[in-house]
């Protein structure tokens, strides 16, 4: 169980899949404006990458691996999490509308999002069993949510700072997101 | 290598067949309309229409929640096309436009500093601005920035300037304003707003009973442009002519300017920039927004009536206007006599509203000749009933009904019928067919009893009392009134309450007895209550007697036969009760206002009421319902645009309204009061600090 709860905390804090990996910038440049954007782009996030995560894994464990094709794992892995993002959207449009008006807008967005690939990937690479395999792919989602909300809360303050123009906006956004990464570096001293 | 490629076509087929069988199993059905209009969009998801995206506008087409127009940029031709797919007439929809009402900006005070704070969202985040008003706008162009067209400007004053030739009515710069102050809206919005709480208002808006932009009006005096003014006036008031000349104007206690100085002399503006409309020759045009086939009936065609059908109008419904005289006006009519109000002047005012397509019936009275029943039958889905307070209070004393007594709306309705079929000049005549006397006494301190008396003065009347139980400064009658009425030689009988008429043999008056009275503890008016002296009894040797102590809704209509109508409740002073806040009577399709509602008023009351009237038909054949305005004033105040000093003002002579000299006044019933010279006008217009709920314009300091 600590170990799970150690994996937990490092995907969540340490090894943040936005703010230490980098991962999945576009959408947390473009969704981090507002807070309800914002929170609403998380949820879907977490949603898709623990559903990404399961299937690829799968996917790896018992096709990849027995075939001895895993130089094909990048190639197939985009293809299905792909089909896999359109299909789990005519699902919720016809099951759970609710569900989908919620997400609806954001689920298309993070269909080739490279976070969502990374976190396939890096569950492959670190050879995870099944179990802690859901629990790194809803770590790194909470993770990437919680620093999308963190940002946005900076973002929608940012407004009360005198930028200078050429600094508005996006940029101001990346300067910030780089010290938001440099604080999340003292979290390395944790484990 | 084979194997790989077997792979990965085998994935592809597997999600390729996987996903083509999941869009069978998971289909949602949609309207085939929604990709149509889609298509015909731009397609550039630009989001100027307020929807996020175009599916979601074309969805809300469908829905018909957004109009066929509502793309902006596929502009005419592409809503001329949608509208083809939907069935429906590109002009259904108005247009909408950007509008702010705060014209405060830079002039008002700050209550902190911001340094270096560059969007009115940051500002709003603390403390909510800097301003000292909390409605105000705060200038820092967040809506200027959001405008995708080029609409919006800050204006040198410190608020934003709408462009309405770029202006598309998305509603951007709406959702950029931290504060609600640019707003998009039609002009049936603009014209059914009423007053509210955290509106930017100047004082004398919130006390004007039909809540004309005041300062507004009075700038475009300022800036010589008359028809502006007209126009400003006419989004609140249709009847500016009659306004001009015999509204109280309540507004005028409320001047901030008043408070260190005399008031601005808001009403003989209002007339200068109505009667000029008049004297030019050519009407200011009159815009009304596209048809809505739905037809509402107006019972009465005094200001109420004519205030409800001219909103309605304006709005787009079909109107009827019924009503039981032979011309339309009611009141200002009948009531009104014509040296205040002449019939010329009415009748050009009465047809500029009637012109805008307003049908009119004379001559029906509500009741004997057409029913509730015949109305519904008709086709009209509400009804607005604006029947004004015609029956006068009787006196109830002994001989009350001998020959030479009349009662008051009665004497002058009768007196106007006259005059309006032209017999003005000879007015002997008119005495004379009415059997009036030599010598007469009007009953009441009211309006209508000076207008009893003036007019009696100017049959040729040689002596006219005005017998009142109070004193003069009790007398609900306007001061101007009194003051002109003892210039003409009226005299005053005060604390005298009438208690037996005399007559001769013949029936016929000779004197009024009346007892003398003294002034009581005061009563629920706050007035004080007259108390009758014994044994005071005194003869006023007088020939005819006017009796105008008041008046009440006539509600015979209440005897129709059909069974509905008698569901209609009335309040214990006969008038109809509604609620006060929607004017919808206990009948939902009923709407009531004016006198008929509030009994006795003045006519900007009934104005007023007529436009509340007309919002609420609005709501109740748009939505079904009827909601109050939130957070409505109803002439209340704004507590924090109240005054009790004022600083930066510096005395300057209020204008005097020219009258016609006393000794040709008496000869005839020509207008008593004249119109402001232009000079004066545009003096007096100068006077105006254009206030705003705190802030305004202070004198400028000498040099």
């Amino acid at each position: 169980m600590g170990d799970y709860i150690v994996l937990a905390i490092s995907c969540i804090l340490i090894n943040n899949i936005l703010l230490a990996q980098f991962l999945g910038n576009c959408p947390f440049l473009g969704t981090s404006k507002k807070m309800e954007t914002a929170t609403g782009m998380g949820m879907a996030v977490v949603f898709v990458i623990v559903l990404a995560g399961i299937i690829t894994w799968i996917t790896e464990r018992y096709l990849l691996k027995p075939l001895d094709i895993e130089f094909l794992r990048t190639l197939s892995f985009i293809l299905i999490v792909a089909s896999l993002v359109q299909f789990v959207e005519m699902f919720l449009k016809k099951s759970i509308p609710a569900l989908y008006t919620g997400l609806g807008i954001f689920l298309p967005l993070i269909t080739t999002n490279c976070a969502v690939l990374g976190v396939c990937l890096i569950n492959i690479k670190e050879e995870y069993t099944f179990f802690e395999m859901l629990v790194s792919s809803f770590s790194y989602s909470v993770g990437y949510g919680f620093a999308l909300v963190l940002f946005a809360g900076i973002r929608e303050r940012i407004i009360l700072a005198r930028v200078p123009k050429s600094l508005q906006d996006t940029s101001i956004g990346l300067v910030t997101a780089g010290m938001i990464a440099i604080c999340f570096f003292a979290f390395k001293g944790m484990v | 290598m084979t194997e790989a490629i077997l792979f990965m076509l085998g994935i592809g087929g597997v999600c390729g067949i996987l996903l083509s069988f999941a869009s069978k199993i998971f289909y949602v059905y949609e309207d085939p309309r929604v990709a149509m209009v889609e298509s015909n969009m731009a397609g550039a998801n630009c989001g100027g229409c307020g929807y996020a995206g175009c599916s979601a506008a074309a969805q809300a087409v469908v829905k018909g929640d957004a109009p066929p127009s509502v793309c902006i940029v596929s502009g005419a031709e592409g809503a001329a096309k949608v509208a083809a797919l939907m069935g429906m007439d590109p002009g259904t929809a108005e247009t909408r436009q950007a509008y702010s009402m705060c014209d405060g900006g830079v002039r008002a005070s700050n209550k902190y500093h911001y340094l270096g704070v560059i969007s009115c969202k940051a500002m709003s985040v603390v403390f909510g601005g800097q301003r000292d008003c909390h409605v105000g706008c705060l200038g820092l162009g967040d809506c200027v920035n959001a405008c995708n067209f080029g609409a919006l400007t800050m204006g040198k004053q410190g608020f934003p300037v709408v462009d309405e030739n770029q202006c598309v009515g998305c509603g951007a710069c709406n959702k950029a304003c931290p504060k609600d102050i640019i707003e998009v809206k039609s002009m049936s919005d603009k014209l059914l707003k009423f007053n509210q709480i955290n509106d930017p208002l100047a004082p004398c808006s919130q006390t004007c009973p039909a809540e004309i932009d005041i300062p507004q009006y009075i700038s475009h005096i300022k800036n010589g442009d008359y028809s502006a003014a007209v126009q400003t006036i006419r989004m609140r008031n249709p009847l500016l002519l009659s306004c001009g000349r015999v509204c109280p104007h309540p507004c005028e206690n409320d001047c901030r300017r008043g408070i260190a100085d005399e008031p601005v002399s808001i009403n003989q503006l209002k007339r200068f920039a109505a009667d000029y409309e008049m004297n030019s020759g050519s009407r200011v045009p009159i815009k009304c927004a596209p048809e809505i086939d739905k037809k509402v009936a107006i019972i009465g065609g005094g200001p109420a009536g004519l205030s409800c059908a001219y909103f309605l109008r304006r709005v787009g419904y079909q109107v009827t206007i019924f009503e039981a005289m032979p011309k339309l006006g009611g009141m200002l009519r009948y009531g009104i006599p014509e040296y205040r109000l002449p019939k010329k002047v009415l009748d050009w005012e009465i047809e500029g509203i009637t012109k805008l397509g307003i049908e009119t019936h004379t001559n029906v009275r509500f009741g004997s000749d057409f029913g509730l029943g015949s109305l519904v039958a008709a086709g009209y889905e509400a009804v607005f009933l604006g029947v004004g307070a015609w029956k006068d209070h009787a006196l109830g004393i002994p001989g009350d009904d001998l020959k030479g007594c009349f009662n008051g709306i009665k004497f002058l309705s009768t007196v106007s019928a006259y005059v309006s079929s032209g017999i003005s000049e000879k007015d002997v005549l008119i005495r004379n067919r009415m059997n009036l006397g030599k010598r007469a006494a009007v009953v009441g301190g009211g309006n209508t009893a000076v207008d009893c008396a003036r007019t009696m003065l100017r049959l040729g009347l040689e002596k006219v009392y005005m017998v009142y139980r109070r004193t003069r400064k009790e007398m609900p009658a306007n001061e101007v009134e009194i003051v002109a009425s003892e210039h003409e030689g009226i005299e005053f009988v005060f604390l005298a309450a009438p208690s037996r008429v005399v007559g001769n043999e013949s029936g016929e008056v000779t004197h009024l007895e009346y007892l003398k009275m003294e002034l009581g503890e005061p009563d629920a008016s706050g007035r004080r209550r007259p108390v009758p002296v014994k044994g005071s009894e005194t003869l006023l040797e007088v020939d005819t007697i006017v009796t105008a102590i008041g008046q009440a809704p006539d509600a015979s209509f209440k005897e129709e036969t059909s069974r509905r109508i008698s569901e209609l409740t009335l309040t214990r002073w006969s008038t109809i009760d509604n609620n006060p806040a929607t004017l919808q009577s206990s009948i939902p399709y009923i709407f009531t206002a004016g006198d008929s509602a509030t009994g006795p008023a003045l006519v900007v009351d009934a104005i007023g009421g007529g436009r509340r009237a007309a919002r609420s038909i609005d709501l109740f054949l748009k939505e079904g319902k009827v909601e109050p305005v939130k957070d409505s004033l109803q002439k209340k105040r704004i507590p924090e645009s109240v005054f009790k000093t004022i600083s930066g003002v510096q005395p300057i002579k209020r204008a005097v309204m020219p009258e016609l000299p006393v000794n040709i006044r008496l000869d005839s019933f020509v207008e008593v009061d004249l119109v402001l010279p232009e000079d004066q006008a545009l003096v007096e217009a100068n006077r105006c600090l254009s206030c705003c709920r705190i802030c305004y314009n202070p004198d400028k300091k000498p040099a």
